[in-house]
């Protein structure tokens, strides 16, 4: 049975995202713990709510320093929603946090507000995963569930394994809504909400731990 | 390929017990909330949203446990509403199993709370929930209570002060219409759509089919209905085929 931390840096519909890895029969930890974090076979980043409260919490929580460790030693990690953006350099959403800080800047580019007639992008979406794409496989014509403002445009780099696969969505226009480099991985959309198709992108990142 | 239109089928809770009235009046048992919401769940609902109707504190810790419950075996998205004041408030619902947070006669009474709830969680977590009835004036009013008092406000106004303040979706009941089978208040529906950019789902009448096509063609994003779900007149997938066959995109 694989052992998945879900970081616990006070962010996130924990709840729903531990379930759902219980479903796909992950054993699951809800923690801050370095040790167990770093022990896992898997790392969970969760994250709601806005990019500078959560990257705040994240840093205080030292999991600036969890991420790069496991990255550095090729051990998966998978960050979901603004536990993905905080993947990139940065956000340019309004904050009363200041400085704003920056991303962990794993991915180049910069998190932005969507631009379409209606935001926050609320529901289920179609993406367009590229060929190859693992995390995908078999739910690659599903609709996924996303509820958010800001999303990258575009993925200009990857400081991980420097392959990134990268899948898109519309809203209004073109924008990442999933990554896939090396070890770590990470979604706009909430596959823990996301039913059946959900559970199996999940299942299928549970299989390569 | 835009986002879906999403269907919502909503459980109003009273003591544990999904009711459903007319015009908020005579309410009578519906069901177990969470045999419901596991049968909505697999007809393909999108989301489901429960409004806790209760007037005590012991039953609200009864819907505390239901929304747990049904989050423990749904993995789609749950709204939840009734009795939200404050941030702390919002945490215990979200730490009950919500993702979603319904906020309505708290809002008006103090509006700011909207701003507080969303600088935590993100305006995404917040939906305000707006009972509206049309007024002797003409204009479309906010009204609390069930829809038994008016508060002076303007619907449209208050809809889009709301949205400034940071709610991530409307709610937009319509008193009037509610429980008549008689349709969604379309009306209403494009007046708000005029004015704010944030999601509306539309709420209150649906009978036949065809009313949700309207309500989505009137500017909603999201249709939500109780009743016809409930007592089995349509089923989630009956909407959704009639939405597809208006060219609309459902999951």
């Amino acid at each position: 049975m694989k052992k998945v931390v879900v970081f616990d840096y006070g962010s996130g519909n924990v709840r729903s995202v531990v379930r759902m890895l219980e479903r796909v029969g992950a054993d699951v930890t809800l923690t801050a713990d370095h040790d167990a974090a770093l022990a896992a076979d898997g790392l969970y980043v969760p994250g709601v709510g806005a990019f500078h409260a959560c990257m705040t919490g994240l840093l205080a929580a030292g999991g600036r320093e969890v991420i790069a460790e496991r990255i550095a030693g090729d051990r998966p990690v998978l960050g979901v929603c603004v536990g993905f953006q905080v993947l990139f350099d940065g956000s340019t959403e309004p904050t009363t946090v200041q400085p704003p800080p920056p991303g962990l800047g794993h991915f180049v580019g910069v998190v932005d507000r969507l631009q379409a007639p209606v935001v926050p992008h609320m529901g289920w979406s179609t993406v367009h995963p590229p060929d190859g794409s693992a995390l995908l496989a078999g739910v690659e014509d599903e609709r996924f569930y996303f509820v958010h403002s800001y999303a990258a445009a575009q993925l200009l780099a990857s400081r991980v394994a420097g392959r990134p696969l990268v899948t898109t969505a519309e809203h209004g226009a073109p924008f990442v809504a999933a990554v896939e480099d090396g070890p770590l991985v990470g979604t706009q959309f909430h596959p823990e909400k996301s039913g059946d198709a959900g559970a199996q992108l999940i299942a299928n990142w549970l299989r390569r731990l | 390929m835009s986002v879906a239109v999403r269907v919502i089928p909503c459980l109003d809770v009273d003591a544990g017990r999904v009711v459903k009235g007319v015009n908020f009046e005579n309410l009578r048992d519906a069901g177990d909330p969470v045999e419901l919401a596991d049968r909505y769940d697999r007809q393909g609902a999108d989301e489901l949203t429960f409004l806790d109707v209760t007037a005590s504190s012991a039953d609200r810790e009864t819907t505390y446990d239901v929304v747990g419950r049904t989050a423990e075996q749904v993995f789609i998205p749950l709204t939840v509403g009734g009795g939200v004041r404050t941030v702390g408030d919002v945490d215990r619902l979200l730490r009950a199993g919500a993702d979603k947070v319904g906020i309505n006669t708290g809002a008006i009474a103090r509006p700011q709370v909207i701003a507080e709830i969303a600088d935590r969680f993100g305006s995404q977590v917040l939906v305000l929930s707006a009972d509206v009835r049309r007024s002797q004036r003409g204009n479309f009013e906010v009204t609390t209570h069930g829809g038994l008092k008016s508060t002076g406000l303007d619907a449209i106004e208050w809809c889009s002060r709301a949205a400034q303040l940071g709610v991530g979706e409307i709610l937009l009941n319509s008193m009037d219409a509610d429980g008549t089978k008689a349709g969604f208040d379309l009306e209403l529906i494009g007046a708000v759509r005029a004015e704010v950019d944030v999601p509306i789902v539309a709420s209150g009448g649906a009978g036949r089919v065809e009313d949700f096509v309207a309500a989505v063609e009137a500017g909603a994003d999201a249709v939500l209905a109780a009743s016809v779900f409930h007592f089995g007149e349509l089923t989630v997938g009956q909407v959704k085929d009639a939405l597809r066959a208006a060219g609309r995109e459902v999951r």
